[in-house]
């Protein structure tokens, strides 16, 4: 693990109304790294999902990727510079196939760059390209063990392989840092073990840095390096995984007095 | 060279069918005009059917790709069929050709609507559903009450072609069709026809995916009120006057008529439909007359209902089955089973592994009936 700072975040927090959603978070996510954002339920953990790619606006506070700002830029500019995201409740192009989804998250990269004047004539790198593309998509869906099912429709895969699709979807636009909202969500203990494995494997193969939300303390446990534990907004603790399950007032919040 | 190298290398008997069935059309119709054995009326027809055709395909850009509801399309219609005939009286006077002459109407008619579709779509396009509806709507209100109230469009006389293109205008409008066809599935079969869809499947993801949104949408309704423009002015060459009233929120309805019936995101039942309406419509026209002529509208509907009930009905699934163009095909061909290609552009529902449409359904009894056919066959055990 390097030292290298991915993202940072500025004294984050967005208030809806007189609302304080989320306040004053600091994450500090060094490259490589596997960071665990969890919290009991309507802790704003999917909201700084939604203010990291754009989806809402944050009020107080500013993010980095790298070095620049992102804050205030529009959600696919935000995808573009680097940061991709999967979502709590699956969200796949259900009507179409399961390469095809994985096309579309393809759409940006700047090797297949074409026009719409020269696909509509078949000019210039139309075919090359599309051929290139779906070499890149069939590698990405054998790597994520989902080559077979590749002409079926997205909506009627098992819930397991959607969770698994909406990661390579994200990891085709070839992020810089992965948001996982709840990969595990919904799966039994041996599909999570599945997914644990191949999360450390996304880190490793395509030396990524991942982000993550979840309430499985198994899987938190088992991979994340650190960890910050939101609560009411706030952040309540900050570090290393087995000091912050240990914190006392983290114990608090999930198990009560 | 290399350029129709690589488009045969990709050729696909699937994707050109179409355009060669339509040219198979033109070549007979044209054929049969030139020997002096097709009726005039027949020949009005099929320019009403080609016009038709470009105007439900576009549509169906917005309405089935892009997934947008649409119900300005006439409006896109009009202004090209104004500014396209105005253009083409001026032009008539000095260049002796028609067809020149017509073919610079449309493409400046094309781009007009375009331009329209751009300025109505910027702000639209930030509504959804109904609400877009309701602008687009008004958007074509709005059309042809200034052409009903533009002086030198004729007011409310309608504008006067001076030299109508005659009958033979079939033959450019069928010409016109392919052209149609091929940019629009082209289009929907590249990277950008996948966006477009992927907006339709999931907005939320499509923008998470790096996908400009707001870029796709505009150009997606910009495209299709440029078809729109080019229908128009072939509309406008065909008649005279050009007249506003012809260009109601009733003709919106009916080219989304024509989309609905064929499909939505299906460009062949969209072709099919339109004929299909077209030629009903005028039918009913001819036969209907004097007292019965009120009848027109009533017989029409009962066919969309019948045409409708007959696609959607559970209980008929068994003669739809056998009706089934795809099963046909295959045993035309002599296919074992058709294999689809990832990068086929099987844009209407790839049968799938688990027939959730009739899990949910309530009736067992078809099903019952007939068990074999009630299950689509496993794609991918075939690979």
């Amino acid at each position: 693990m390097s030292e290298e700072i991915i993202l940072r975040t500025d004294n984050l927090g967005i208030s809806f109304g007189g609302l304080k959603a989320v306040q004053h978070v600091n994450l500090e996510i060094r490259k490589n790294e596997i960071y665990g954002l969890i919290g009991p339920n309507g802790a704003g953990k999917t909201t700084v999902f939604n203010m990291l790619t754009g989806v809402y606006l944050p009020t107080e506070g500013t993010f980095y990727l790298g070095d620049e700002e992102l804050k205030g830029m529009r959600q696919d500019l935000i995808n573009r510079k680097g940061i991709a995201r999967t979502f709590q409740n699956i969200r796949l192009f259900n009507n179409m196939t399961v390469i095809r989804n994985v096309l579309v998250g393809l759409h940006n990269r700047p090797e297949f760059r074409c026009n719409p004047f020269e696909s509509i004539f078949r000019l210039g790198h139309h075919f090359d390209n599309e051929e290139a593309m779906r070499n890149k998509a069939k590698e990405l869906l054998s790597i994520f063990d989902l080559l077979e099912e590749r002409n079926n429709l997205a909506c009627n895969l098992p819930y397991g392989k959607q969770r698994k699709l909406e990661i390579a979807r994200a990891l085709a636009t070839e992020p810089k840092l992965l948001l996982l909202d709840e990969p595990a969500a919904g799966m039994n203990p041996q599909e999570t073990e599945e997914l644990m494995e191949t999360i450390r494997f996304i880190r490793d193969k395509f030396d990524m840095t991942i982000l993550l939300i979840e309430h499985d303390m198994n899987l938190v446990s088992g991979i994340c390096d650190r960890l910050t534990v939101l609560n009411f907004g706030t952040v309540l603790a900050q570090g290393n995984v087995t000091d912050v399950l240990h914190h006392p007032d983290v114990i608090k919040a999930y198990l009560g007095e | 060279m290399s350029y129709f190298r690589k488009i045969a290398k990709n050729f696909k008997w699937k994707h050109y069918i179409v355009y060669i069935i339509l040219a198979a059309v033109l070549l007979l119709s044209a054929l049969l005009w030139q020997a002096g054995v097709m009726k005039r009326s027949t020949a009005t027809m099929l320019n009403q059917i080609g016009y038709s055709i470009i105007l439900a395909v576009s549509l169906n850009i917005v309405v089935g790709f892009l997934g947008e509801l649409s119900l300005g399309h006439a409006g896109f219609m009009c202004a090209g069929a104004y500014l396209g005939t105005f253009l083409y009286n001026f032009l008539i006077a000095a260049i002796p050709s028609k067809l020149l002459c017509l073919c610079i109407a449309m493409l400046f008619g094309g781009v007009v609507a375009a331009l329209l579709g751009m300025l109505v779509g910027l702000p639209a396009l930030r509504l959804k559903g109904d609400y877009l509806a309701i602008v687009t709507l008004a958007f074509n209100e709005i059309i042809g009450n200034l052409c009903k109230n533009i002086k030198i469009f004729g007011g409310g006389m309608g504008l006067k072609n001076e030299q109508p293109y005659g009958y033979s205008l079939f033959i450019v409008t069928f010409v016109v069709v392919i052209l149609t066809l091929i940019v629009l599935q082209n289009l929907i079969r590249s990277k950008h026809g996948r966006a477009i869809t992927a907006i339709r499947d999931n907005e939320i993801a499509a923008k998470a995916m790096g996908i400009n949104v707001t870029y796709y949408k505009l150009f997606a309704f910009t495209i299709a009120a440029f078809f729109a423009g080019i229908a128009g002015v072939l509309y406008g060459a065909a008649v005279s006057p050009v007249k506003y009233t012809n260009f109601t929120f009733n003709y919106s309805i009916e080219i989304l008529v024509m989309v609905v019936l064929g499909g939505i995101g299906s460009i062949n039942g969209s072709i099919i439909a339109a004929a299909f309406i077209t030629y009903l419509n005028l039918t009913l026209t001819n036969q209907l007359s004097g007292d019965l002529a009120a009848l027109k509208y009533l017989v029409y509907a009962l066919i969309l209902i019948l045409v409708v009930i007959f696609n959607n009905a559970p209980a008929m699934r068994k003669y739809r089955e056998k009706l089934d163009f795809k099963k046909l095909s295959d045993k035309l061909f002599k296919k074992k089973n058709s294999d689809i290609r990832d990068d086929s552009a099987a844009w209407d529902r790839i049968p799938t592994k688990i027939p959730m449409d009739e899990l949910l359904s309530a009736d067992l009894k078809t099903q019952n009936d007939s068990p074999d056919t009630s299950m689509p066959e496993d794609r991918s055990s075939h690979e």
